[in-house]
């Protein structure tokens, strides 16, 4: 804990700031009192963007415990088919079927709506909008040195689209004929065709209408993340400068610029297909015998602009993981960054090669053979960006000093995910490997592993690192290394024994095993998975129990830097206003990555250089 | 309204920029415009993706089909009773906003200039040429669903992949040099004209000669008439294989579908052309124009803005003239690539 106390009142940084910061007379305008002036405008409908990032992590949380809850109560019936579930009827009424022996099952097709359900909430409201959206608005305006985001009313926007958004998915589960079914994907016909299933009716007209909003929501928020990063960063701050979190926000923040609105183009087609009987995804279809109306449509149409986003999608969940624990490790192993040029570009390699590959997910959907080579080509020169993050991240931490706290320990994790993950990707990237792959839980243990909790793990990193700066206090560290340990173990516990079953072709998205020859000897595996999913469960909601103890009952924070670091932020006092610094803005003088150089802990970014030295990590610290 | 921190470091920024030049690469403005117009040329960016995504599906849509309708035979009508005049009406409708990008430019010169009256009388200008162009719309859209009885899920039009001539109403070929057709020529299912709602269905102006099509549709509309009066048909109630004539076959619909014999001496009838026209058009150029509505909205409200002097009093002036005319031209070039999709190709 180096940030030394000079003054009791002004630190280092404050008189650094003060000497050689930027006045921008914003102080002179008293905006502060405007947006803060009552409990609405400062908690509600804040266009603050330190408020609007909370809004963003507890509303994620919300549907990070119902999310994680639908996969419980889909994991119960995987790993004990034969259970009465009887007692689970106060919360899914319905949906439990009771027979004559009383005995309680959980409704196939409910079964169904809950694995749809469980995907599209924990990829878009969770790992989208929860990470990102929480992440970027917290660090980009106070990692650059800007007062807030470009436009904070945008901003604001952005959170209440998001909001919107989950409300109408939230009704979509209390349908009597319950939320969408046919899978997070969502492909015709069962999406396009409202009499397809009971989910497909209204359960999927909410579906689309709440994703469209989520999609108005996520542009709001990326135009204003990338203009924020371009336009607003303060003297000194050249891109080569930028910490990565921020070019990883920042290059998130594009790539999702560039899909969502072709997943929105592809959803206002499907409602056309819906709502006005047109064809564009349905050909000549059959429902119970009954010839329909439609010709001449194409439901590979439907894949292909899904996936156009659907892949630069896993990119915009697991990047800003990755800036997060490129940050902590750094931090935390008290080393510079190793290889930050490296770092950048292969943000932007992945970030380019990640609109090339998306018909990787339709290998088996009867695209051709030669196209399919050049998507695997593709993606497998992705593993060559993906490695060296993963060298880089393992040399930084290398002969460390490594200080084992929860941030650093779920970074460490991440690591360990990413790369478990990204090994079997180059199964699945391979198209006839994926003969025997496709759909079976090698596939769900896959991209679990390598975006799921590698992505929730950058994020409990983050959350770990910055929740001094959100709250002023610290999280509990006991409870956050039980949590750590817990959902490492668990987490494999739950996902390893997934690449068995695929492997011998135990398809996903069933509703029972028990009853398949082939299958029902993995009866004990399921079992076994289940138990460590209800675990692992648990730790979570330890993890909330923590993170809301904390707000007020954690440690205080006393310092403003408490874990030494060298970017903007921790320059900002400890109960940052609105506009975050008091007075002026700081003047950057160097790279974000002074750590442990020329014998000092770690060196600010408004530090000015001492003579002859140099920086950007260009040397002078070897 | 949001504050703009982008604008305050603009003004205060300046006298900073001479001494600390070689350090200042953060704070300046990189492509050295404001933050709402980068905004706003990435929101263009994102619609853009849309628009691809759509122009895409038509593209897939499109080469799945084994014919196609032809432009030049489907857009050959006008108000004012112009027919058979290709692609004419959509050309003075492309011209009208093509126009109204220039009138636009006008006003953002104008704002440049702090020219409060130049701004509106340019932007009025530029209201009319988008209104013009939604009410052409709007007239065409009202032609091909009522008079040419198109919609999203029905196409009426339909494209010869053959060689042939046509059966006259009483089964004989027809001996009209217009009733010969080689691939790639176009028809129009026509709706049998029976009811007595009045309309000017049948009536043509005293003097005008009749084409070999439309003598045909007269005959084929008597034959049809003859059999409802003769209780052989029920027009509210047409039998699912539709009702065969000598010369041509009632669709279930009600539709005439003419016949005709080809080169290689087979029978056939006219059919209905790939749905997928009918509701690719309508989606395409109606998400078009809604774009062209809410710009027209957009450019009413900055228009009174900057009447009621509004961006005189501002530090940034006429941006917002700027950056609705940066929607308003992109709005413009989405409609070359719509033209060039339904209408040339």
């Amino acid at each position: 804990m180096a940030s030394t106390k000079i003054a009791p009142e002004k630190t280092r940084e404050d008189l650094l700031i003060e000497e050689q910061g930027f006045d921008d007379h914003f102080h002179d305008h008293h905006h502060g009192d405007k947006y803060q002036s009552n409990f609405i405008m400062k908690y509600v409908f804040s266009m603050d963007h330190k408020i609007i990032a909370k809004q963003f992590l507890i509303t994620g949380m919300f549907w990070a415990l119902i999310g994680a809850a639908m996969s419980i109560i889909f994991r119960l019936q995987l790993g004990f088919p034969e259970e009465n579930f009887s007692w689970l009827k106060p919360l899914l009424g319905g949906w439990i079927i009771v027979d004559e022996a009383g005995i309680g099952s959980l409704d196939p097709q409910f079964y169904y709506a809950l694995v749809t359900m469980h995907g599209t909430i924990i990829v878009f409201f969770v790992l989208t909008a929860g990470l990102s959206g929480t992440f970027s608005n917290l660090l980009i305006p106070l990692q650059v040195g800007a007062r807030d985001m470009a436009s904070p009313l945008l901003n604001m926007l952005s959170y209440w689209f998001f909001f919107m958004s989950g409300c109408v998915m939230f009704a979509s589960l209390f349908l009597s004929t319950g939320p969408f079914s046919g899978g997070w994907t969502a492909y015709p016909p069962l999406s396009a065709l409202p009499q397809a299933s009971s989910g497909s009716a209204a359960g999927m007209t909410l579906w689309t209408v709440s994703l469209v909003l989520f999609v108005v929501s996520v542009l709001l928020g990326g135009i204003n993340y990338i203009t924020t990063v371009l336009n607003l960063r303060t003297k000194g701050m050249t891109m080569w400068r930028l910490p990565l979190t921020i070019w990883a926000f920042f290059v998130t923040a594009i790539i999702g610029l560039l899909s969502f609105p072709v997943l929105a183009s592809a959803f206002f087609l499907m409602m056309c297909d819906r709502g006005l009987g047109t064809s564009f995804y349905l050909s000549e279809i059959f429902v119970g015998g009954q010839a329909l109306d439609h010709v001449g449509g194409s439901p590979i149409l439907y894949q292909h602009l899904f996936w156009f986003l659907g892949h630069p999608e896993v990119y915009i969940i697991i990047l800003p993981a990755m800036g997060l624990v490129s940050e902590v490790l750094s931090v935390h192993s008290r080393k510079p960054i190793f290889g930050y040029k490296a770092m950048v570009y292969s943000i932007l390699a992945i970030a380019f090669l990640s609109f090339i590959v998306w018909a990787h997910h339709m290998f088996m959907s009867g695209v051709n053979p030669f196209i399919s080579n050049f998507f695997v080509l593709f993606t497998l020169i992705i593993a060559v960006p993906s490695a060296v993050k993963v060298f880089n991240w393992i040399t930084t931490v290398y002969r460390g000093n490594l200080r084992f706290n929860s941030a650093s320990l779920f970074a460490l994790g991440f690591v360990s995910m990413f790369i478990s993950g990204g090994l079997t990707g180059i199964f699945l990237g391979n198209s006839a490997i994926d003969i025997q792959l496709h759909d079976t839980y090698f596939v769900v243990a896959h991209f679990h592993i390598v975006m799921g909790i590698a992505a929730f793990f950058g994020m409990f990193a983050g959350i770990y690192h910055w929740y001094p700066k959100m709250y002023a206090r610290f999280m509990n560290e006991t409870l956050g290394k039980i949590h750590f340990w817990g959902t490492l173990i668990g987490a494999y516990a739950i996902f390893w024994p997934m690449h068995y079953l695929g492997l011998a072709g135990v398809p996903r998205r069933y509703y029972r095993f028990d009853t398949f020859d082939a299958f029902a000897h993995f009866g004990a595996m399921n079992k076994f998975i289940t138990v460590a999913a209800i675990i692992v469960f648990a730790l979570q909601v330890l993890f909330v129990v923590n993170f809301f103890y904390s707000i007020w009952k954690g440690k205080k924070v006393t310092t403003r830097n408490p874990w030494g670091a060298s970017t903007l932020e921790w320059t900002t006092p400890i109960h940052a206003g609105h506009g975050n610094w008091p007075g002026k803005i700081p003047s950057v003088q160097r790279w974000a990555y002074d750590y442990g150089k020329d014998g000092k802990e770690f060196v600010s970014q408004v530090e000015p250089l001492a003579e002859g030295e140099l920086t950007d990590g260009e040397g002078g610290h070897h | 309204m949001a504050h703009d921190t982008a604008v305050h470091e603009d003004v205060h920024g300046h006298g900073h920029e001479e001494s600390t030049k070689e350090l200042w690469s953060g704070g300046k403005q990189p492509f050295k415009i404001s933050y709402g117009k980068l905004m706003m040329w990435y929101f263009l960016l994102s619609d853009a993706f849309t628009f691809a995504g759509f122009l895409i599906a038509y593209g897939a849509l499109r080469f799945s089909s084994p014919s196609w309708p032809v432009p030049d035979f489907v857009f050959s009508t006008a108000p004012f009773g112009i027919h058979h005049a290709p692609l004419i009406f959509v050309t003075f409708m492309s011209f009208l906003l093509i126009i109204s990008s220039v009138t636009m430019v006008r006003a953002v010169q104008e704002g440049a200039r702090e020219n409060q009256k130049g701004v509106v009388f340019w932007m009025f200008l530029t209201v009319v040429g988008g209104a013009g162009f939604l009410g052409c719309q709007a007239w065409e859209w009202t032609n091909l669903i009522y008079k040419e009885c198109m919609s999203v899920t029905r196409n009426p039009f339909g494209t010869h992949t053959e060689k042939g001539v046509y059966l006259n109403a009483d089964g004989s070929r027809s001996a009209a040099e217009d009733d010969l057709f080689k691939p790639g020529i176009g028809y129009l299912i026509h709706h049998a004209h029976v009811d007595d709602h009045g309309g000017d269905h049948g009536h043509h102006d005293e003097g005008h000669e009749l084409t070999a099509e439309e003598k045909f549709l007269a005959d084929a509309n008597s034959i049809v008439s003859a059999s409802i009066a003769g209780n052989k048909i029920d027009m509210a109630n047409l039998p699912e294989a539709g009702v065969d004539f000598p010369g041509f076959r009632l669709n279930n619909e009600g539709f005439i579908e003419r016949k005709f014999v080809t080169e290689a001496g087979e029978t056939g009838a006219q059919t209905y052309g790939p749905k997928a026209f009918g509701a690719l058009f309508f989606f395409i150029t109606g998400f078009h124009g809604f774009h062209v509505l809410s710009g027209v909205v957009f450019l009413i409200i900055i228009m009174l803005n900057a009447g009621s002097g509004l961006y005189a009093a501002r530090k940034n002036g006429y941006e917002m003239v700027e950056k609705i005319g940066l929607y308003w031209h992109f709005v413009d070039l989405v409609w070359v690539f719509v033209f060039l999709v339904f209408y040339l190709l």
